[in-house]
């Protein structure tokens, strides 16, 4: 709770220190806010809440991936250098924009009413409409914002629609509500059309947030229009936030019921795998690539969804927390090179390896660890989601499917690797990487080693 | 904690190489690899030779709420594993002293981390821990390959890397299937994975997804197609890792993960295994015969030769394993030495091709008389270390079916066909313009070859000192295959 009105505040002081002329101390301040924010956010853990009669409730779930949201905030703000360095005009906004969709993305993950999972996602998705579309002067900026700003819209009235007419099945918003009238019409052996009807819109506008297949064709064109700065943060607070609220919402409110919508969430899931893995192979761009990569991570984070048990909170967080760092990591890079380079396609890394080790083998490790490749964090990432999902013996074909598309994913992964390392550079020039981003890309790395080699640090948490 | 030490030395001795520029590099790469020599020699010398249990084992909690441990140890087929790794490691990077490679710090490093991962695939004693290993292993080799091989690497060494990820991938959820199965909360100890009784139904799909991924690794036919290019496209030192000791972490891993786990899968399909490694000794000693590059040649004889350790160890007979794991020794020390031989006349003469060579006996007697003991130790000459291991399998593969020995006893022929053909060709005859002024061994090359054609002999003349070894730790897995 504290975290979400620190937040709040924080972004208005930031808006006012915008005034400022110069925009070196917006970065420090920033970094500073989400710091005690992380830190804040700690003191809730094993102390459960519940705030505005139950519209809110802070229990370890929500502290756990509000920390994990926060911090991967934090890590990626060091990244918005090139906008200090050209002293932007906006960039207080930005900033303050990000922190009010953190408020959002908090709010995704803490909700116990209905309305108050709305809020979330509208407060998350306006800001990041904002952010899509900050480049004024691009095109594919613009459009990116437009194109986001449309669908999002269109869904999040589905979403709504769906809320009502769950409203309209159960008379309540709570979900623990929700999930005893439902008990109660099995246990009378009722159905009812209208919560079914609902349970499966709401289904739809979640999906679309976290850009699961089919409702992902929004995600390579604003993927690749947005600013890299915030795409990083899409494709991982974001996609972090929704997927949370998601497994939150069925295990909370549908458990009971599960033979409903379990046949739409495999298919979900297998149709966001499949597309993901196979639309990313033939992407020329790195950055598209990454969008359908994103895809594809949110169809391995759909099938601990679909395991549905104890394990599927615990393989969430830990697969959040690897391809939060990870994505982070590429993102980082890739901005760099980009910022330097001028495009965002494979041939922009060639030669990375001999220009600029430090930038190749974060990258290296970032790649290897989205691929799923054992001494990085993905490993474990992938191990809990498999292991979760194997609980249930019926799901082995789908293991079997995801097994195989995670050696597609290595394909198109490795394409970046091979041309930073093994392609001869055709501009040898060095990129420029500030000594914060320095530093912080080996902080990402060592994280993602050692979430690699001692899974038990986050895993053992919720 | 002996062998936790030979585990993470290599690791550690990686970062500090990593430090150094230059090509001082190497000399404190092989001196790390040394110190590694030693430790090994060090944990034989504690070692209870009279035991097949699991000794100079270490465990502690790795991922405790799951129930996974970090669990090492080593029973005689191990200790003999990784005393072949150890062995070998000093001799391949010495065999890199010549060459000049770019960025020799990280080259050398990724040798030494490689080694690291090799030891702990086979001193595993956790389910977990073995796959995690085994990428380890994997991710080296594959940009030592990829960074430092010849013109198609890129091609190649990618199809190398996705096809044995593909596989293991496998391997990944058969494990992950299996540790649900164990009782409680859960296990992936090999213990607890040995204790398991699993339906004979669920044991035949979990063989194949275990087996694929061994057998792309170690190949067995018709999982092999990346082999030949891979070999011949990375560099020397590489190709000597990958068929000296990574081939062996394949049939390590069917000897300890599959065979002891799922017996009752192997026992509906030990007949297809016993038939694929027949088809490929004759498929690939066939090839063999055809090929004109010498790298390619050696590529395919050890298709040929891996073949029938396969074929032997799923005979499921004492003879059988023993002869697999001594060839498992033999077969490293053959092609390892055979692939710095064909290093050194690369590098001499710029050519692999057997057409275009000949006459080399004239300028170098002791290249030829190494040539000649490593390539009758690999056509299993009696006394070489060749004929130890091949007779075993042989006849533990002729007492599970006298057809399928007779076939396989084609290896014999079929290898000397192969082998004598090649050292004819690039050994014999007249000198091409390009062998003419061809230089006989330096010191430093005998250093390497000297340490191997000792083993070919001590092997060839006194197999009980491995076979001792390993005898009670083949006779326990018996035992439990056999439960």
């Amino acid at each position: 709770m504290t975290s979400i009105i620190l937040l709040s505040v924080f972004g208005i002081i930031n808006l006012f220190v915008g005034f400022a002329k110069s925009k070196k101390v917006l970065l420090p301040l920033v970094l500073i806010f989400l710091a005690v924010v992380f830190a804040i956010n700690l003191m809730d853990w094993n102390n459960t809440q519940s705030y505005f009669h139950n519209m809110l409730t802070i229990d370890n779930y929500a502290v756990a991936f509000t920390g994990i949201m926060t911090l991967t905030t934090l890590l990626l703000l060091p990244f918005s250098q090139r906008y200090i360095a050209r002293n932007d005009a906006n960039l207080a906004e930005y900033y303050s924009l990000l922190l009010f969709s953190l408020v959002g993305a908090v709010m995704m993950v803490s909700y116990e009413n209905l309305i108050m999972l709305f809020i979330g996602v509208e407060i998350l998705s306006i800001a990041m409409y904002v952010l899509a579309g900050s480049d004024k002067t691009s095109l594919r900026s613009n459009e990116a914002a437009l194109k986001y700003f449309l669908m999002g819209s269109f869904f999040t009235g589905i979403m709504l629609f769906g809320i009502v007419m769950i409203y309209g099945g159960t008379s309540t918003f709570n979900i623990t509500e929700i999930a005893a009238a439902q008990a109660q019409l099995n246990a009378d052996g009722l159905s009812n059309t209208m919560l079914t009807l609902g349970i499966l819109v709401l289904i739809i506008g979640i999906s679309f947030k976290i850009s699961a297949a089919p409702f992902h064709f929004w995600a390579p064109d604003v993927y690749e229009g947005t600013p890299t700065l915030f795409t990083a943060f899409m494709s991982t607070v974001v996609k972090t936030a929704g997927v949370a609220a998601f497994y939150k919402l069925m295990e909370a409110a549908f458990a009971a019921s599960y033979t409903t919508w379990f046949p739409t969430l495999v298919a979900i899931t297998v149709l966001t795998l499949v597309i993901g893995n196979v639309g990313a192979v033939i992407q020329t761009s790195f950055k598209r690539m990454m969008a359908y990569s994103s895809i594809s991570h949110a169809g391995y984070l759909l099938m601990a969804l679909v395991a549905f048990n104890q394990q599927s909170d615990t393989a969430i967080l830990f697969y959040s927390a690897a391809y939060a760092t990870a994505t982070i990591a590429a993102f980082g890079v890739l901005k760099m090179v980009q910022d330097n380079r001028g495009n965002a396609t494979y041939e922009a890394f060639n030669g990375l390896g001999r220009t600029n080790p430090l930038l190749a083998f974060a990258m290296t490790v970032s790649m290897l660890s989205l691929a799923g490749i054992p001494l990085t964090a993905g490993f474990f990432g992938k191990f809990f989601v498999f292991s979760a999902l194997l609980q249930n013996p019926n799901m082995l074909w789908l293991v079997v499917l995801a097994v195989i598309l995670a050696a597609v994913g290595i394909y198109y992964y490795f394409k970046v690797v091979i041309a930073m390392y093994m392609q001869p550079a055709a501009n040898q020039e060095v990129v420029e990487v500030s000594s914060l981003a320095s530093f912080t890309l080996i902080l990402i790395t060592a994280l993602t080693i050692l979430l690699g080699t001692a899974p038990a640090l986050v895993s053992g948490l919720i | 904690m002996i062998t936790a030490l030979l585990l993470f030395w290599p690791a550690l001795a990686a970062l500090l190489v990593l430090l150094i520029k230059g090509q001082g590099a190497k000399k404190v790469a092989f001196v790390a690899a040394l110190v590694e020599f030693a430790l090994s020699l060090f944990a034989l010398s504690t070692f209870d030779t009279q035991s097949g249990a699991t000794q100079l084992a270490l465990s502690f909690p790795w991922i405790e709420s799951a129930g996974i441990s970090f669990s090492i140890g080593m029973d005689g087929i191990s200790l003999l594993m990784v005393l072949l790794t150890t062995f070998l490691i000093p001799l391949i990077i010495l065999s890199a002293y010549k060459h000049e490679y770019k960025n020799p710090n990280a080259f050398y490093a990724l040798i030494l981390f490689m080694q690291t991962g090799l030891i702990g695939v086979f001193v595993a004693m956790d389910a977990f821990l073995f796959y995690f290993m085994w990428e380890v292993a994997l991710i080296p080799i594959y940009f030592i390959a990829a960074v430092w091989g010849g013109a198609n690497r890129i091609r190649v060494t990618f199809k190398f890397f996705v096809y044995t990820i593909f596989g293991s991938l496998f391997m990944l959820a058969a494990f992950v299937y299996l540790y649900l199965q164990t009782p409680g909360t859960h296990s992936s100890d090999i213990n607890a994975f040995y204790q398991l009784s699993l339906a004979s139904e669920s044991q035949s799909w979990i063989f194949w997804f275990l087996f694929i991924a061994f057998a792309i690794k170690m190949p067995v036919f018709p999982f092999h197609t990346w082999q030949p290019d891979t070999y011949t496209e990375s560099p020397a030192q590489a190709t000597m890792l990958l068929s000296g000791i990574m081939l062996k972490m394949g049939i390590y891993g069917v000897l300890r993960w599959l065979l002891p786990v799922v017996p009752f899968g192997v026992s509906q399909w030990d007949e297809v295994v016993l038939v694929l490694s027949i088809i490929g000794i004759v498929y690939a000693s066939v090839i063999a015969i055809r090929q004109r590059d010498l790298k390619r040649l050696i590529a395919y004889s050890s298709i040929a030769h891996v073949g029938l350790i396969a074929a032997g160890i799923f005979t499921l007979n004492e003879q059988g394993l023993q002869g697999g794991v001594i060839q498992m020794l033999s077969h490293g020390i053959n092609v390892v030495g055979l692939f710095f031989i064909i290093d050194i006349i690369f590098s001499r003469t710029n050519t692999r091709d057997i057409t275009s060579l000949g006459g080399i006996t004239q300028n170098a007697k002791a290249l030829s008389i190494f040539f000649m003991i490593l390539l009758l130790g690999s056509v299993a000459l009696p006394l070489t270390n060749g004929f130890v291991g091949e007779f075993l399998l042989l006849s533990g593969v002729f007492q599970y079916n006298a057809w399928f020995g007779g076939i396989a006893g084609l290896t014999i022929i079929l290898g000397a066909v192969y082998m004598l053909r090649m050292f004819q060709g690039v050994m014999f005859g007249t000198k091409s313009e390009l062998t003419e002024a061809f230089s006989d061994l330096t010191m430093n090359e005998k250093a390497v070859l000297i340490p191997l054609v000792v083993m070919v002999f001590w092997i060839g003349l006194f197999p009980n000192t491995f076979l001792d070894i390993s005898e009670p730790a083949v006779n326990n897995l018996l035992s439990i295959i056999k439960r």
